[in-house]
């Protein structure tokens, strides 16, 4: 094999490597962009959300043994029950809402979540089996694991489901409705309060299946959420806040850049590369790679 | 300096003076010395918070760059700390410069994120830049400072120290939020687009707040390296960062005094719950420490959600609804006294209906 040959499977080896990341980040990403969309704020809990589906996950199939599909379902339900409750208890009693407080309070349910996970599953971090085989499949000389394949299925799966409910369902109707101007959406008769509650709910839901499909690759512990979050809400801002196809690709893209500087410059530095491209877009471009920045100027955040 | 800030003044500086005298337990006054560094940084984001309003995630990272900066200009360089601090403080102005301008020229939030992804950098680095920050293991051999050829080497003349330097840095806040600057503030505090039709330079005044904020936040870093002598990444990742978020939070955004009282109470905490816990055991809990996150995470939801002025304004309305109350039983019973006749005779007018 010449040297040429190497570094083309180096390559393909990161590039796995960055999209099975990437496509974690274009979650909770895209959890980002529905509470964002819907009331205007940044949910600095949605890291935890993937924390909470992890650790679930990890509850459900090697303490419970229960079989991997049913808890999967199951993972989800908590998850949607969490996004519920912090929504019920927490966003919709506010009386007179300001950016700044929902935003502390969003604070207040993470640092809340960590330390509850941090009781009840303690400090370790959780290994959990993979889907299937654990076997690294063999491709053109680099390997990829048969979990990364279920990671790109599921988010594809995820996207597919998202698209066909923003688009050909009433009730995803009625939540870009909101997004786009609330008091006209209340005026047509759209319930907004309830989509507030709507997109909670979804959020959670898919950041505890990013959790779920993480976990046996990178076992999961408490304080995982606040690293998850963050990276997530780089891809969320490098593809335009709100805009969540947007969100799709660049998670992908910051996975693979990531990777490829993990590879290519230094691994100990893995964690900054993701927000030092964040903070480079934040000040460059912030209203993102595939965002509008006429629309951006009309947005609250 | 008016009013009841001067009275405020007065407590803080007698409550310094006379608690070492109470306290000679060694390790709580330690304890009183870290609060009074949380002080320090609590300050500075609270005038980010509170009057800028804007949201810092990352406070964490100055005061890591405080830390740093004083610890390895004099352990490896052989600085003398105060240069060493005053490098430190100009390092952590200059980042937030660099931080602040393009995050606080957009409206609204950004610089939370900015600060947060920041501080997160700036923990990775600490941890991998083992040539220069000594990684994991840390710096060590940070000396003590000396002020006017006193070495700072005892608890006691630290503890006046420090909270020297807290009380000149609350004395430098209220100067600031009396100034033109402070009205500003309070203006676009309230309407960013109103406070720039009056001509005021909105993002170079939120640029300021934040530099200044993170010199406060560097300086109560310089202040805790030189005094445990000893500094690694640890109490500088994000959580300490919402840390002391919570304590401004808690204690009151729009309030100096406030973010003073949050940083005491929540810095004193741990003792507080640590001394807790041997009553709780006799009903039969377990309290262990670490169910602390969670106790500083519902004190600052119940806060948000039910007292969003925070507890010192929360504490000074009830005191003054107590006042009022006593004043207006007080005043009732008085009236009573002389025309309890005529608002008993009214009393029954209205009851049987008739009108006088």
């Amino acid at each position: 094999m010449n040297p040429v040959d190497v570094n083309l499977i180096d390559i393909i080896q990161f590039l796995f490597m960055g999209i099975q990341r990437g496509c974690i980040y274009a979650m909770v990403a895209m959890g980002f962009n529905m509470i964002y969309n819907a009331t205007g704020i940044i949910n600095l809990a949605q890291g935890e959300f993937v924390v909470l589906g992890g650790l679930m996950m990890v509850t459900l199939t090697m303490t419970l043994h229960l079989p991997v599909a049913l808890a999967f379902v199951f993972t989800v339900f908590f998850g949607v029950a969490a996004g519920i409750l912090m929504e019920r208890l927490t966003i919709n009693p506010v009386k007179q809402p300001t950016v700044l407080r929902l935003v502390i309070i969003t604070v207040a349910v993470s640092i809340i979540t960590k330390g509850g996970a941090m009781i009840f599953w303690g400090k370790g971090s959780h290994y959990m089996d993979h889907f299937s085989s654990a076997e690294p499949l063999d491709f053109h000389g680099a390997t990829i694991l048969p979990q990364t394949l279920w990671i790109i299925g599921i988010l594809l799966l995820v996207v597919v489901a998202y698209v066909f409910f923003f688009n050909f369902t009433m009730t995803g109707k009625c939540m870009r409705a909101c997004a786009i101007n609330r008091d006209a959406a209340r005026l047509a008769g759209i319930d907004d309060r309830k989509m507030v509650m709507l997109s909670f709910a979804l959020s959670a839901g898919i950041g505890a299946i990013a959790g779920i499909i993480i976990t046996p690759v990178i076992q999961i512990d408490y304080a995982r959420g606040a690293m998850l979050g963050l990276k997530g809400f780089g891809a969320a801002v490098l593809g335009g806040l709100g805009n969540s196809t947007g969100a799709v690709a660049a998670g992908i893209l910051l996975g693979v850049l990531e990777a490829l500087g993990a590879g290519y410059i230094s691994s100990h530095y893995m964690d900054a590369i993701a927000l030092v491209i964040l903070l480079f877009v934040l000040f460059v471009r912030p209203s993102g790679i595939f965002g509008n920045s006429e629309a951006m100027r009309l947005k609250e955040f | 300096m008016r009013g009841k800030n001067s009275v405020g003044f007065i407590i803080l500086i007698l409550s310094v003076i006379v608690l070492p005298h109470i306290i000679t337990n060694d390790y709580y006054l330690g304890s009183l010395i870290f609060t009074g560094l949380n002080s320090l940084a609590c300050i500075g984001l609270c005038l980010l918070m509170g009057y800028a309003g804007q949201i810092s995630i990352g406070h964490g990272a100055f005061v890591a760059i405080g830390a740093y900066g004083a610890g390895i200009l004099t352990a490896n360089y052989g600085w003398s700390p105060w240069p060493a601090m005053g490098f430190s403080m100009l390092l952590a102005a200059f980042v937030a410069i660099i931080l602040g301008i393009p995050a606080l020229r957009l409206k609204g939030h950004y610089l939370a994120m900015a600060t947060l992804g920041f501080a997160s950098i700036v923990h990775v680095v600490t941890v991998a830049a083992v040539d220069v920050t000594g990684g994991p293991s840390g710096i060590v051999n940070i000396p003590r400072p000396n002020l006017f050829g006193y070495l700072l080497d005892t608890d006691t003349r630290y503890f006046y120290f420090v909270w020297a330097v807290v009380i000149i840095g609350v004395y430098c806040a209220f100067n600031l939020i009396d100034s033109r600057v402070g009205r500003g503030l309070r203006a676009l505090h309230g309407s960013e687009d109103a406070a720039a039709s009056l001509g005021i330079p909105v993002t170079w005044y939120k640029v300021q707040v934040f530099i200044l904020s993170a010199v406060y936040a560097s300086l109560s870093g310089s202040l805790y390296a030189c005094y445990v002598n000893y500094i690694d990444p640890g109490p500088f990742d994000v959580s300490y960062s919402v840390l002391l978020i919570t304590m401004v939070a808690v204690g009151g955004l729009h309030n100096i005094w406030g973010a003073l009282t949050g940083a005491v109470v929540l810095s004193l905490l741990p003792e507080f719950l640590s001394f807790i816990s041997d009553y709780l055991r006799l009903f039969g809990i377990r309290y262990q420490q670490d169910y602390n996150t969670l106790v500083y995470g519902m004190i600052l939801l119940f806060i948000m959600l039910f007292l969003p002025e925070g507890i010192f304004s929360g504490l000074r309305g009830g005191l003054a609804r107590v006042f009022a109350v006593f004043k207006k039983s007080g005043q009732a019973s008085l009236e009573g006294e002389f025309a309890g006749q005529s608002s008993a005779e009214k009393l029954l007018g209205s009851l049987s209906g008739h009108d006088q």
